[in-house]
């Protein structure tokens, strides 16, 4: 029989635990039986807050869904080990006994909640689980303001969660400042500031006493004197303690202040079993993050297997965060503990912005680091600290603003090779080249083979960095050409175009391309003019770039024929239009279908009939909707305030605006937006590009999201703004997309591959920093000032009208010659189409 | 006398030059027969005859397809599926196992012509 190995908790580390045991060699002569006391199978702790926006525990979920299914593993979920009978060498819970020849304890820890009076009162929550995420949104409805006991990192994590569910957020901190742990006084304080300006009230050097019942909100939290705050809800965030209630009371040797203590190899005092992860005590510390568990669980699994190889000797602490929106990153030993320290610091008031370096007596090394509202500098320095690099002469050029913008950045190729690149699964730049060696090509097979990156993600732009730096090395022309025609970028060529105010495809091909162009750089070119110089489709200059769908502004279906796409801003239409849409589709025998963009599209027209459509359609008000632009589609709205009870803005009226100012831009790929009345979010625009959704204090503005192939949501990117503002952010967004996106790059992959992401998009847009806010608002001005209703112009001109025939030799409509059945009253393609005499 | 005459082909006005759009393709009808004609005016030859109708779909759009040079071959790209004709000879560069009739073609004063 082979032997038993027990693991009790399935928890992150237990999980990375049995991923790693199963890969080792010694597996084979084990039965592994995991026990957890959580309902849900092992899920990312980490990324636990997107729960919120998703609703979906699934996507959090660690492994695929076949990993516990494996012959040598079994899973029991809902089932908490009460009892280890050491002497027996059994674990044993409410449903049974389970022998073991080694145990592993990986029991996590729970979160501390200080002993005051009435914290057992209904509406005091934590922070930990999904099921507690359940309990705060349960609690959260009909809540109006939510309170975080502990200004730590999780409290702050927890404080934007309460402000995502729509309630008014507070902390209350027992310290003096924000993240005792990881910032100074400046540090925090600077925090403070920022946080406070996103809405949410800070109470620092407050300790509760005692929750009573309130008078105008549920609580009543009373704090030294008179002094107290009420409100609906609190989640306790004042710490974690290790979970060590098993190993307490199976009598294993305890650290001072609780935690299992465990030697190098993650032994317990009892030889047969383990601990790791945030339950374990090791050389005194207790380690609340992911990335050392997971090396506890790589090193028990070598000293079960029966090597000593692999040890545990301690981890880096350094921490790299974004709470609600702001940067923040702490590196080593940040409060300069270390005897004979020296200090740098740099702090802008006026952009929020605090860094300091901590180092060495000699001033050669860097031992620690502290940043405020930017961590674009964390990468470099963390690999000073870990890797003991030498400083430059002036290190102080680190942190120092430069003038480009960018910090002073280690590329990837001063790294030395036992640098560790990710620290979550211990990837070392010499595994990353090692991979490539062995024939690792794209980005995604060396996180395939080395898992680098798979973790919290904190090391994906230095992975990106050092990949893209070892191809060049190896001589890897990393091609980015758009077509053979060109060899650039679509950004490039929008530069050129733009600077040398080119306004031919035959110029642009003649002066920067060869050969006669192609599918790809003909409609990027147009798109790209358009964008510029917004002349109208049918400019002979720009006839021949166009898919067949802009040519004739109508999308081709699959039978030849056409659909006509009215706009319908908004989606508000009035009985007397809808009136003629219905009466133009009869007219003209045409499928009428509403589309999933509140509007309705009509199909089966014939080339001949298009402008005698829209002929119709633009004398009774309608313009173009361009379903068949790479450009702006819906803006969708919900009903909003006008009608709705809940509503606290006027959607339908933003979302009219925001529909007539960008209609007709011209942009890498199509572009949908969507306004909702308030939080409920009828409208569903934070699957948009770009989302506005309704507050007290105005709009909280959403980007970069999308539906289709690959559905991501839109980020948050600045809230409670004015209309004035917002318009003047989506118009940098909107623009700086059209500047800089690849061709057919919705916004979400856009962003994604900007260099620091959504906080670069922000500091772009609301703090400027490129300094190009005027001119991307003034190049957006001019595509508003020249917009046409490209129909309009088109019916109205005799010359652009003749491209609407069908065969330019005959009169003979083209419908004659198209099959057509119907269909629950309606005229559809023929299934098959076939070839037709014609008589 | 010639072949033309033998096979009863012979050279057929279809449209005049105003109906051609430059850089693009046109529709016409050769009898019942419809053709796409495609105009590269810098060129030499510059103007092709092909089938209007595309073979993968069985619609009649290949004169709205863009014009594409692959490889130093100038192309059609059907509108629907996207798969490249040959411009000189209606041959599918995906699959070169299908084509799409073609015709002799060309400019007789202000008339394009057909041999058909
Ligand atoms: C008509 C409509 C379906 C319907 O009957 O409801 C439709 C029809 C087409 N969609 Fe769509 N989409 C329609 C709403 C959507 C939506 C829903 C929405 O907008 O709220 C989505 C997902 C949301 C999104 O885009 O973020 C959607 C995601 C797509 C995609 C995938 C885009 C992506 O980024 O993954 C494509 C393919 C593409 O654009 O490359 C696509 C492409 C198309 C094309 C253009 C495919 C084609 O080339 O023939 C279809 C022809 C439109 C036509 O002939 O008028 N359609 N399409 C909808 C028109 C809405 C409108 O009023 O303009
Ligand atoms: C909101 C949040 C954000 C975080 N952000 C970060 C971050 O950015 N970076 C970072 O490094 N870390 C972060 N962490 C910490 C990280 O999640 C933990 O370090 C990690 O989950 C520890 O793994 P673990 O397996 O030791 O404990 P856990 O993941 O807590 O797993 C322990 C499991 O054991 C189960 N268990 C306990 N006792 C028993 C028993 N007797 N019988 C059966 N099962 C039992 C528990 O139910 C639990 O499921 C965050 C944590 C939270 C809550
Ligand atoms: S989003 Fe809000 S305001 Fe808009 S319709 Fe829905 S409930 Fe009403
Ligand atoms: S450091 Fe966490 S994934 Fe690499």
């Amino acid at each position: 029989m082979s032997k038993q190995l027990v693991v009790v908790g399935n928890g992150m580390v237990g999980h990375h635990f049995v991923e790693q045991w199963l890969a080792s060699p010694a597996a084979a002569d084990y039965q592994v039986r995991v026990l957890g006391e959580e309902p849900h199978p092992a899920y990312d702790r980490v990324h636990l807050s997107e729960y919120f926006d998703t609703q979906d525990p699934a996507q959090l979920r660690l492994g695929d869904e076949q990993f516990y299914l494996q012959e040598r593993v079994t899973l029991h979920l809902g089932e908490q080990v009460i009892e280890i009978d050491r002497e027996a060498r059994q674990v044993i819970t409410a449903q049974g006994r389970y022998p073991y020849d080694t145990l592993v304890l990986a029991t996590g820890s729970y979160p501390f909640v200080p002993p005051i009076e009435g914290r057992d009162r209904e509406h005091c929550l934590v922070y930990r689980t999904l099921d507690d995420l359940d309990a705060i949104q349960a609690s959260a409805a009909g809540a109006r303001r939510g309170v975080v006991v502990g200004g730590g990192l999780l409290g702050l994590e927890a404080a934007n969660a309460l402000k995502k569910l729509g309630l008014e957020a507070h902390v209350v901190e027992f310290a003096p400042r924000l993240m005792p742990v990881q910032l100074d006084d400046q540090g925090g304080a600077l925090l403070r500031q920022k946080i406070e300006a996103l809405g949410v009230q800070v109470h620092t050097e407050k300790g509760t006493r005692s929750i009573d019942v309130g008078e105008e909100y549920r609580l009543r939290m009373c704090f030294a004197g008179d002094d107290y705050l009420e409100t609906d809800l609190i989640v306790f965030s004042a710490g974690i303690r290790p979970q060590d209630a098993l190993a307490r009371s199976s009598g294993l040797i305890l650290g001072e202040r609780g935690g299992i203590l465990i030697d190098n190899h993650c032994r317990t005092s009892d030889p047969d079993i383990f601990a790791i992860g945030e339950c374990a005590i090791w050389n005194g510390g207790h380690y609340g993050l992911v990335a050392p568990g997971y090396s506890m669980a790589r090193a028990a699994v070598a000293s079960i297997a029966g090597s000593s190889s692999v040890s545990f000797t301690g981890a880096d602490m350094s921490t790299k965060l974004k709470l609600l929106g702001v940067d923040v990153g702490s590196i080593g030993d940040a409060h300069g503990a270390t005897p004979g320290t020296l200090n740098y610091r740099y702090i802008n008031e006026v952009e929020g912005v605090y860094r300091r370096l901590v180092v060495s007596a000699d001033g050669k090394h860097l031992l620690g680091a502290i940043l405020v509202g930017d961590n674009s500098y964390y990468d470099t320095l963390l690999q000073y600290a870990l890797n003991g690099l030498e400083l430059p002469a002036n290190p102080e050029s680190l942190i120092l603003p430069t003038s480009s913008g960018a910090p002073v950045a280690l590329g990837a190729g001063a790294l030395p090779y036992e640098a560790t690149i990710c620290s979550c699964h211990n990837v070392t730049k010499g595994d990353i080249c090692e991979a490539m060696n062995d024939g690792a090509v794209t980005l995604s097979d060396i996180k395939c083979c080395t898992k680098a990156a798979t973790g919290c993600g904190g090391c994906s732009a230095m992975l990106k960095n050092l990949f893209e730096n070892e191809q060049e090395k190896r001589g890897v022309q990393v091609d980015r050409s758009i077509c053979e025609h060109f060899p650039y970028t679509r950004q490039e060529l929008f530069h050129l175009i733009k600077v040398e105010g080119i306004r031919s495809f035959g110029e642009l091909i003649s002066k920067h391309g060869k050969g006669h162009g192609c599918e790809i750089c003909k409609p990027t070119a147009a798109s790209i003019f358009a964008s510029c110089w917004n002349e109208h489709v049918h400019e002979p200059a720009h006839v021949g770039l166009q898919d067949t769908n802009d040519t004739f502004m109508a999308n081709m279906q699959k039978n030849g024929t056409y659909s006509v796409v009215p706009r319908i801003p908004g989606g508000e239409i009035t009985p007397d239009m809808l009136i003629v849409i219905g009466e133009v589709g009869k007219k003209y025998n045409l499928y009428t279908k509403i589309t999933g963009g509140q509007r309705i599209d009509l199909f089966g027209a014939t080339l001949d009939e298009l402008p005698l459509i829209w002929e119709e359609l633009i004398a009774a008000g309608f313009e173009t909707g361009h379903a068949y632009g790479k450009s702006l589609r819906t803006v969708k709205s919900c009903v909003g305030s006008t009608w709705c009870r809940y509503g606290v803005q006027d959607s339908v009226s933003m979302a009219i605006l925001l529909e007539d100012r960008y209609k007709g831009l011209r942009s890498p790929h199509k572009v949908k937006m969507a306004a909702s009345g308030c939080t409920r979010e009828c409208a569903e625009a934070q699957s948009k590009d770009i989302g506005v959704i309704a507050t007290e204090n105005g709009w909280n503005l959403y980007v970069c999201g999308n539906g289709g192939m690959k559905p991501r949501h839109a980020d948050l990117f600045a809230t409670d703004l004015d209309d004035a503002t917002l318009i003047r952010y989506i118009d940098r967004v909107l623009m700086f997309y059209v500047y800089t996106a690849d061709r057919l790059q919705r916004t979400s992959v856009w962003m994604e591959g900007l260099k620091g992401g959504l906080e670069y998009l922000r500091e772009v847009v609301i703090d400027d920093s490129l300094g190009l806010g005027a001119e991307l608002e003034s190049r957006m001005q001019h595509v508003i000032d020249t917009y046409q209703c490209e129909w309009k112009t088109a019916v109205q001109d005799p010359n652009k009208r003749k491209r609407f025939r069908s065969y330019v030799n005959a009169d003979q409509p083209r419908s004659a010659r198209i099959q057509m059945i119907e269909e629950r009253g309606q005229l559809i393609p023929a299934r098959e189409i076939q070839e037709e005499e014609v008589a | 006398m010639n072949a033309a005459m033998l096979n009863e082909v012979k050279w057929q006005p279809v449209c005049s030059v105003d109906d051609l759009v430059a850089g693009s393709g046109v529709a016409v009808l050769l009898g019942q027969q419809p053709v796409a004609l495609f105009w590269l005016p810098e060129l030499e030859p510059g103007l092709f005859a092909l089938a209007h109708r595309d073979p993968f779909s069985g619609a009649e759009v290949l004169a709205h397809g863009l014009i594409c040079d692959i490889n130093g071959e100038l192309t059609v790209a059907s509108p629907l599926y996207k798969q490249h004709f040959r411009l000189a000879d209606g041959v599918c560069l995906e699959d070169t196992g299908v084509s799409v009739a073609c015709w002799p073609v060309r400019i007789n004063g202000d008339q394009i012509e057909i041999m058909g």
